[in-house]
């Protein structure tokens, strides 16, 4: 039977706010989906023409490619602090930081814990994938006890190295932030509920609400040594154990 | 002009940038800036604009990064350990050509040293503090009044160019009094458009502010375009001040306040019978090369003065290339020569 083109309805697309340039990202690799969800967020909220977006150093450096919207690439950790001066500059826009778990949890600490403890009205995408892609799979402040890297390569022992730091409980802690919550990409339900959250996240900004938060539970298949399924396994499995999903605060 | 006004150094600097339209100031408490931090503490956020007191000097220059780009005029100030922590974001600044005004009260040093005046942060300023290749415009005011002047020649320098411009002081100017008179605030709608930043892509193609490109070449052809923003800079930015150099047997090379105290002792070489003349360089970077190579060959010496082991020295060796003798008189950690001491160092060169 020849297929009815004309009455095809079209249910998948990608979002306008999207440029279309092809991703820089190794198969299976979970930035991708941020970045549609991202796109179709700014697009469900009509609010790509006044955003700003912020791209960190590491794996998503090109992440100014990604979108039709102005944005500036920032010092590795400094994306926090960059998104304040850009939002106290423009208070009318739309400022998102998107940042590894290196950039924000590490050598971001202090600019991330003081732009959340202002309160400043800005959204940040905290993709924790418990290493250092880019750079060739290194300790990051978030691998888990035993896990090897590149720099731990008979697994991270805490008695050296420290714990995996739960940052955005640490965060959690602050009076100002308006909306912190992890999330993960596992499963289907997964990212639909993280499109929730991010679209949460930008409507809270839009709202004046203050400070947002989006940790997302990502996944590294590269340097992880594992298929992409086994990657999504992985985080089901053992890395929600370290990391739980939910909400730490939603004060909308 | 507006009214007469007695403020610090620091104060001027402040209240200076305030009426270039600085409409985002952030920066860290350090001394001996303090004043320049509390007087925009108290003035910015009445006039609507934005003072945030930054977790670091380094979280400080990347609010000033991010401010920078949607086109606002923005500055930080700080004094030389923070300035120290400010390399990256000026590093940042210049690959971007993003445009912003960095104030240095330099203190003694290296490490912690003290909070007393120096100018041994001139290397740092004028030579490169951060990574790459990259230049800086760096302005040497001599006296309170002066600081004010800079002030608001470095936003439009800044703009101009889409440059970092550093303001270059010392403790000593940061906290001295004096009269001055500052100009009526600019009005922020007279300004020039900056169809470059990032304020949001409605109605037009993203504007994207980055300082790098994985590609070798294509990093090279940023590098260029830097380069020649450079060499324009040096073709059209050179300012100094040459005084009683006409008939001078001896210069003295200096900047800032010793140049400053520099103008006593002329008089004070003069009124015993030695030629002495002053050379004061205003932009440090760029360095008044080819007036001091002038100078130099109608004179037999030219000392060089500074609170350093001899930073600027290096810049004023360049410029003489041997066409006459370069001494060199200069104290640290904090010391301020006294008019005599420079005078006693003019009477070893004197015939």
């Amino acid at each position: 039977m020849p297929t009815d083109i004309a009455n095809m309805v079209k249910v998948f697309e990608r979002p306008a706010s999207l440029t279309g340039a092809r991703f820089t990202y190794c198969p299976g690799c979970s930035h991708g989906v941020i970045t549609r969800i991202i796109g179709q967020t700014l697009d469900e909220l009509g609010i790509a023409e006044r955003t700003i977006g912020l791209a960190p150093v590491g794996c998503s450096v090109f992440a100014y490619l990604w979108y039709k919207c102005d944005a500036l690439q920032v010092a590795h950790g400094r994306a926090s602090a960059v998104a304040t001066g850009v939002k106290r500059a423009r208070p009318e826009s739309i400022v998102f930081s998107y940042q590894g778990d290196g950039d924000f949890a590490s050598i971001g600490t202090a600019e991330s814990i003081h732009a959340a403890n202002r309160g400043e009205n800005i959204t940040v995408i905290f993709v924790n994938n418990q290493i250092y892609g880019m750079t060739g799979g290194e300790l990051a402040p978030t691998t888990l006890v035993d896990q090897k890297t590149s720099t731990t390569p008979d697994g991270r022992d805490p008695t050296l190295f420290g714990y995996p730091i739960r940052f955005s409980e640490v965060i959690a802690q602050l009076d100002a932030p308006a909306y912190i919550t992890r999330q993960a990409l596992y499963d289907t339900k997964r990212i639909n509920d993280t499109t929730a959250a991010i679209k949460k996240a930008f409507e809270y900004q839009v709202e004046g609400k203050g400070y947002s938060l989006v940790e997302i539970l990502s996944t590294c298949p590269t340097n992880w040594r594992m298929t992409p399924l086994q990657s999504n396994e992985h985080v089901e499995n053992v890395v929600t154990e370290v990391f739980p999903l939910g909400d730490l605060i939603d004060r909308g | 002009m507006g009214e007469r006004l007695l403020l610090r150094g620091n104060e001027v600097i402040a209240e200076a940038a305030i009426r270039a339209g600085c409409e985002c100031y952030f920066a860290y408490p350090i001394t001996p800036q303090a004043e320049l931090l509390e007087h925009m503490a108290r003035h910015m956020p009445r006039l609507g604009r934005t003072f945030v007191q930054a977790e670091s000097e380094i979280g400080a220059i990347s609010m000033v990064y991010g401010a920078a780009s949607t086109g606002v005029r923005t500055m930080t100030s700080s004094s030389s350990p923070g300035i120290s922590l400010k390399q990256e974001g000026i590093s940042y600044l210049a690959g971007s050509n993003l445009p912003a005004v960095i104030v240095n009260v330099v203190r003694g040093g290296p490490g912690l040293g003290n909070i007393a005046p120096s100018q041994c942060d001139y290397f740092q300023a004028t030579k490169g503090g951060g990574h790459g290749d990259y230049r800086m415009i760096v302005l040497g005011p001599s006296t309170v009044p002066e600081a004010g002047e800079l002030t608001i020649l470095a936003f439009d320098l800044a703009d101009k160019y889409r440059i970092p411009v550093m303001i270059l002081a010392d403790g000593l100017l940061g906290q001295m009094m004096e009269p001055v008179e500052l100009p009526e605030p600019v009005d922020l709608e007279s300004l020039p458009a900056k169809d470059w930043a990032a304020t949001g892509a409605e109605g037009r193609d993203p504007n994207i502010i980055l300082s790098f490109d994985l590609g070798p070449e294509n990093l090279k052809q940023m590098n260029l375009v830097l380069q020649e923003k450079y060499r324009e800079i040096v073709n059209n930015e050179v300012r100094y001040e040459e005084s009683d150099s006409q008939d001078a047997d001896i210069v003295i090379a200096a900047h800032g306040t010793i140049a400053r105290i520099a103008k006593s002792v002329v008089r004070m070489a003069r009124a015993e019978g030695i030629k002495l003349g002053l050379f004061r360089p205003i932009t440090l970077w760029p360095y008044p090369y080819e007036p001091l190579r002038a100078l130099a060959d109608r004179v037999d010496t030219v000392l060089t003065v500074e609170m350093s082991a001899g930073q600027m020295w290096e810049d004023v060796r360049l410029a003489v290339a041997e066409r006459a003798k370069t001494p060199f008189y200069g104290e640290m950690g904090g010391v301020v020569p006294t008019p005599l001491t420079i005078l006693n160092e003019v009477r070893k060169h004197a015939n």
